[in-house]
């Protein structure tokens, strides 16, 4: 592990649950790691499969997106609606010999403050054991 | 067992004369067929109403100008067909206008299908060059003898869904020794059946499969196997992504053939999509250098993404890439595992919706356990 590497984490979370258990954390003065930057979007299911390519495009190490569990999408399967977008993206990264694994869906309720720590917490140390996304320095793409 | 109508003439007289009867009873309102314009040197799509019309026609030509599938398309993306139309096409061109049609781009309406066991088509180059007329004749020959063309598309030498699933008629190419003075024609759906009926010909009873079209199977998975390796894109990561399309000029030219990219304004064609200077600046500090135009491998991931659950593999973008990148050997191996991942065989039948479209509690539960 490089121990000067600080990971650049884009961390999708849904308008409803996903910010909802940011902001339990920050009541209960929880801290996530400050590489983790969070995007706020209405639900994941808005979250097209283009802009989670182009996260990693753009230079992004790691990818999380987090919403309601199963049952709890405000519209109704929104999650379920993206966890098959990632299922297609790691299908495809998969299949080109990349690393599928740098990016997690991730369920985090309203209350689940110390869940939303972890995850990002657990993200992080995992993306650092793998090293720097090798296409963010590439000037060739 | 299917039932056969055999013609008494060479399969490219045969397929015409089912093409005149068609039109001349009025038992279609037109017919849609490649034609020659301008003395043999184009090769285009026609939809035909008058019987004379047809002497220019050239349905079983070895040659794909554009997939069908997005041309039957357009004839019915705001309104299904109001009279009958047969339409000519290649097994691919019937699966990817399947698609179409579970994406509510058309419609299957009044459309009748005559498609054949499919020997493949010679790249578009073969009809700039001059050498497509020249290679008629082995063509036949090779398909008599169920051998691989070894010039066609890669996609075609490759194909395995060779045998048209969808359509109403099947001419039997594969194999069929005495093609140049019978033409054999399967009626494989009632509708078929119905509007053939009447024609000059003798009516029997037979097997599309056959050892001919097995052997051809094996010897096209065997091909596709070889092609996969030689392109071996998935032990390559990163430097096999950029090796394959590190040459490619940004012309769109594939999606824009692609029967499957079927959005009129691709989301890599429009403004939200526009490198603005603060981007590249972070791009550049971080690059110190930055490829123009940018984003080549952000297009062909995003187009993977968008399209490689539906691929049919026609090969039409292969054709048209002005760099030669093999884009359908790619794209036809990722949508191997990604159709694979999801359960689905694309443009097989129209009852089975795309799996983007049906969003289930209990599918991919892996995704998004800890
Ligand atoms: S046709 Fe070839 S050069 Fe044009 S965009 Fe597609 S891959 Fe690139
Ligand atoms: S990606 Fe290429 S091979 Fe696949 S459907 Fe589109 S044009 Fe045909
Ligand atoms: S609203 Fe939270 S995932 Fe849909």
């Amino acid at each position: 592990m490089n121990k000067n590497f600080t990971p650049k984490i884009i961390y999708f979370m849904c308008n409803w649950c996903g910010t909802g258990g940011a902001e339990s954390a920050s009541a209960h003065h929880l801290y996530y790691p400050e590489n983790v930057l969070p995007y706020r979007v209405n639900c994941t299911g808005s979250l097209s499969t283009v802009l989670i390519l182009r996260a990693f495009i753009d230079g992004a190490d790691g990818v999380i997106i987090s919403g309601c569990h199963p049952g709890d999408c405000h519209y109704e399967d929104g999650n379920f609606r993206e966890r098959k977008r990632v299922a297609t993206i790691k299908s495809i990264i998969e299949s080109l010999g990349l690393e599928e694994d740098r990016i997690w869906f991730r369920y985090v309720a309203h209350g689940e403050g110390k869940r939303f720590v972890d995850t990002t917490t657990e993200f992080n140390d995992y993306i650092k054991k793998i090293g720097p996304n090798p296409l963010k320095e590439r000037s060739d793409t | 067992m299917s039932k056969l109508l055999k013609i008494n003439k060479g399969v490219d007289e045969g397929t015409k004369a089912l093409l005149e009867y068609l039109l001349e009873k009025d038992k279609v309102e037109g017919v849609i067929t490649l034609k020659t314009i301008n003395a043999n040197q184009g090769i285009c799509y026609s939809l035909i109403t008058k019987p004379e019309e047809l002497k220019d026609a050239v349905p079983l030509i070895p040659y794909m100008p554009n997939n069908e599938g997005k041309l039957l398309s357009r004839l019915t993306l705001r309104e299904p067909l109001a009279d009958p139309i047969a339409v000519v096409a290649r097994p691919c061109e019937l699966r990817a206008f399947i698609e179409l049609v579970k994406r509510n781009q058309g419609s299957l309406k009044n459309y009748l299908f005559i498609s054949h066991t499919c020997p493949g088509v010679y790249p578009l180059e073969t009809n700039v060059n001059g050498s497509l007329e020249k290679k008629i004749s082995q063509y036949w020959n090779k398909t008599k003898n169920t051998e691989l063309i070894q010039d066609t598309r890669p996609a075609c030498k490759s194909c395995i869904h060779f045998i048209p699933d969808n359509a109403d008629i099947i001419v039997s190419l594969i194999g069929e020794a005495d093609l140049d003075n019978n033409c054999n024609i399967f009626l494989s759906t009632n509708k078929g059946e119905e509007f053939a009926a009447g024609i000059e010909g003798e009516i029997g009873e037979k097997e599309l499969e056959s050892k001919e079209i097995n052997l051809m199977q094996n010897k096209r998975e065997e091909e596709r196997k070889k092609l996969f390796e030689e392109t071996n894109i998935e032990t390559k990561g990163i430097e096999g992504l950029i090796e394959y399309f590190g040459k490619c000029i940004g012309c769109h030219g594939c999606s824009n053939v692609c029967p499957i990219c079927y959005c009129n304004l691709c989301f890599f064609d429009s403004q939200p999509n526009e490198t603005q200077p603060s981007w590249s600046e972070s791009d550049l500090d971080r690059k110190g250098a930055l490829r123009l135009p940018s984003g080549t491998i952000f297009y062909h991931l995003g187009r993977l993404a968008h399209i490689s659950i539906s691929c049919i593999g026609c090969g039409m973008c292969t054709d048209v890439c002005p760099v030669n990148i093999p884009i359908s050997t790619i794209f036809s191996k990722v949508g191997e595992s990604v159709q694979k991942a999801f359960d689905y065989s694309p443009g097989m039948d129209v009852e089975e919706p795309v799996p983007f479209g049906i969003y289930k509690e209990e599918e991919f539960t892996e995704i998004g356990e800890q």
